[in-house]
């Protein structure tokens, strides 16, 4: 039996261990709070040094000129459009390999397995910078191709080993089954396997499409030309020129990151589980 | 099982087909041809896609950076550039610079890692017991891994920011302090980079973590409580050795990517300002090739910080895995 002395030492330490998680929870929340705050800032006082949330004569002024005023909306359209391709592809290469490191065996398959884990120790720079020579001679500069193939080769590797440690805990015997109810193999991987792989599939997907909406230091070289320019590139070019165009910097930051905030912590669950079964299978 | 293989085959056996009316037809055909393969034959089919984006994105570019690294390729040798043999690695390990980029750098990871997973690992034991409102915490301690790196790396540079950034507002008012110049100075540049990217980093070895103690049994805590075991006693002879084998190679990737990580660095310090003070190897590098234009240097360095990366994970996962064995 605890004493009673006991018994209130723990309920202190319950309580001190509470403090210090909720403090870490402000740390985390605060920057968000300040982007919030600083967007809303009427665009005579975005120097402000007042600490309010809400700042006094609040106003949506920034958002109203991001979308008016701005390429905004454009760089918005050219990374969707580069982070939509690079997922489709991303989902459909992945998908079919992790399926075949996950149930066949062929020749050279530990190798490349090992290859695709090695290719993530190289420094971005490793390949950017022979990438980004080819790029220039085949005149892929400031397109959409250059830096659409470049993403979807950086994702591919974790999305690879993700999908096979997913099929990995599918069943042979389900694909067994419908081979012997008389589906083809093809029949058996598309209709049998990859809908109960829905998890991991979207989990790819979004993986996928975040390499590709945030990515900064890759586009900044590829793509050099403003009309061309992703959303990340845009919010670089409002930050540098700070005193001016905070507020659009901040309001466009909020818009970025709002839909793919939304979609992992919606996701987080399944990613959790992925990314375990991937390292206890790895 | 045989006789039943066989029925299924004869079931399966190939329709004879007098010309292609639709494209479902086609479809079918095509996938019946497949069933003709042999497995490791379908299997090569099912990963060429991948090997054929791999091949060209990454392996050729591999082995092209191994070439340049070779070269005297500059800006000024950008079309006749020749192959000058190891200068280019001799020029790397004869600057003074590569020494305390590379101190630096080993510094950055190990500061880094240290706190993400111990506050990582802390906040999951914490988040692990029946507190009030677990479920909105954990959701919001996740956010920092939600949120874009280059967002959270241009707000946390505002932040910085020594006339109005959020810090030193809140220094002067509920501390009194003189306001910091963090991105003006060598020392604090880099440790406004490292604020940064430890909060950005925790969540994902907090999760991790989370996940490994939801797979400890309760029954090894309630046998150590019945041993009359402390809390700081369980937490040492049950929860470390439980947890140790889901958090090695999370710290191991973990190791790689901060090692790795060129975009906390480069916005944080905008391309390491104060007069490159704030490099790690990869800004480094990434300013040698991109603003510099010393492509063959480049390309040099980077296989230098790949060779260090790959004899690292090879010792480490050599080494943690014998320690596996022994438990």
């Amino acid at each position: 039996m605890r004493s009673k002395v006991e018994n209130k030492k723990s309920k202190i330490i319950n309580l001190l261990l509470y403090f210090i998680v909720l403090g870490f929870t402000l740390a985390v929340l605060y920057p968000i709070v300040n982007v919030f705050s600083i967007s809303l800032r009427p665009s005579d006082r975005l120097l402000s040094t007042s600490l309010k949330i809400i700042p006094t004569d609040a106003s949506f002024h920034a958002y109203d000129v991001l979308f008016t005023q701005t390429p905004f909306v454009r760089w918005f359209f050219n990374s969707v459009i580069i982070a939509v391709v690079v997922t489709l592809t991303g989902v459909t290469l992945a998908s079919t390999a992790g399926y075949a490191f996950s149930r066949f065996e062929f020749y050279g398959k530990k190798s490349a397995m090992v290859g695709l884990l090695v290719t993530q120790m190289f420094p971005p720079t490793m390949l950017l910078l022979p990438m980004y020579i080819m790029l220039l001679k085949l005149h892929l500069i400031n397109s959409y191709l250059g830096i659409i193939i470049i993403y979807t080769s950086t994702a591919l590797p974790f999305c690879v080993w993700q999908m096979k440690g997913y099929y990995d805990t599918i069943p042979f015997s389900l694909e067994e089954a419908a081979r012997i109810d008389g589906s083809t193999r093809w029949g058996a991987f598309t209709k049998v396997v990859l809908p109960l792989a829905a998890p991991a599939l979207v989990i790819t997907a979004l993986f996928s499409f975040m390499t590709a909406w945030a990515e900064y230091v890759v586009a900044a070289q590829v793509l050099q030309d403003t009309s061309l320019f992703t959303l990340p590139l845009g919010l670089k070019q409002f930050e540098s020129s700070m005193s001016t165009e905070w507020g659009l910097y901040a309001a466009g930051s909020l818009i970025i990151s709002i839909p793919v905030v939304v979609l992992f912590l919606f996701l987080s669950r399944w990613l959790i589980s992925g990314l375990t079964l991937g390292s206890v299978k790895g | 099982m045989k006789a039943q293989r066989a029925k299924n085959k004869a079931r399966r056996a190939r329709p004879v087909v007098t010309g292609f009316s639709s494209r479902a037809q086609i479809m079918r055909e095509i996938h019946y041809r497949a069933d003709e393969l042999s497995p490791a034959a379908f299997a090569y089919i099912l990963v060429l896609p991948a090997a054929i984006v791999m091949f060209g994105v990454v392996i050729y570019p591999f082995f092209y950076n191994a070439v340049l690294s070779f070269s005297n390729m500059s800006l000024r040798h950008f079309k006749d550039w020749h192959i000058v043999g190891l200068r280019q690695y001799e020029q790397v390990f004869k600057e003074k610079i590569f020494y305390s980029v590379f101190f630096k750098t080993l510094i950055w990871t190990f500061v880094n890692i240290l706190f993400h997973v111990t506050v990582g690992v802390a906040l999951a034991i914490i988040l692990n017991r029946k507190i009030f409102g677990k479920a909105l915490i954990r959701t919001l301690l996740i956010l920092p891994w939600a949120i874009p790196q280059v967002i959270a790396a241009l707000t946390w540079r505002s932040m910085f920011n020594y006339e109005y950034g959020a810090i030193n507002l809140f220094i002067a008012h509920f501390f009194h302090m003189t306001p910091i110049e963090w991105l003006g100075k060598p020392f604090e540049a880099f440790s406004a980079c490292v604020i940064t990217n430890i909060w950005l980093g925790f969540p994902f070895m907090m999760t991790i973590a989370l996940g490994g103690l939801q797979s400890i049994p309760q029954e090894l805590y309630e046998a150590a409580d019945i041993d009359g075991a402390s809390g700081w006693q369980k937490f040492w002879t049950v929860t470390v050795p439980l947890l140790r084998p889901v958090m090695i190679p999370a710290i191991t990737l973990g190791i790689i990517w901060t090692f790795n990580n060129v975009n906390i660095i480069w916005l944080v310090s905008n391309g390491g300002e104060p007069s490159d003070q704030t490099h790690i190897l990869v800004s480094y590098v990434y300013k040698a090739a991109f603003n510099l234009y010393r492509y063959g240097y480049a390309a040099a360095l980077s296989m230098v910080i790949f060779a260090m990366l790959l004899i690292f994970s090879l010792f480490f996962l050599k080494r943690t895995r014998a320690s596996e064995a022994a438990y």
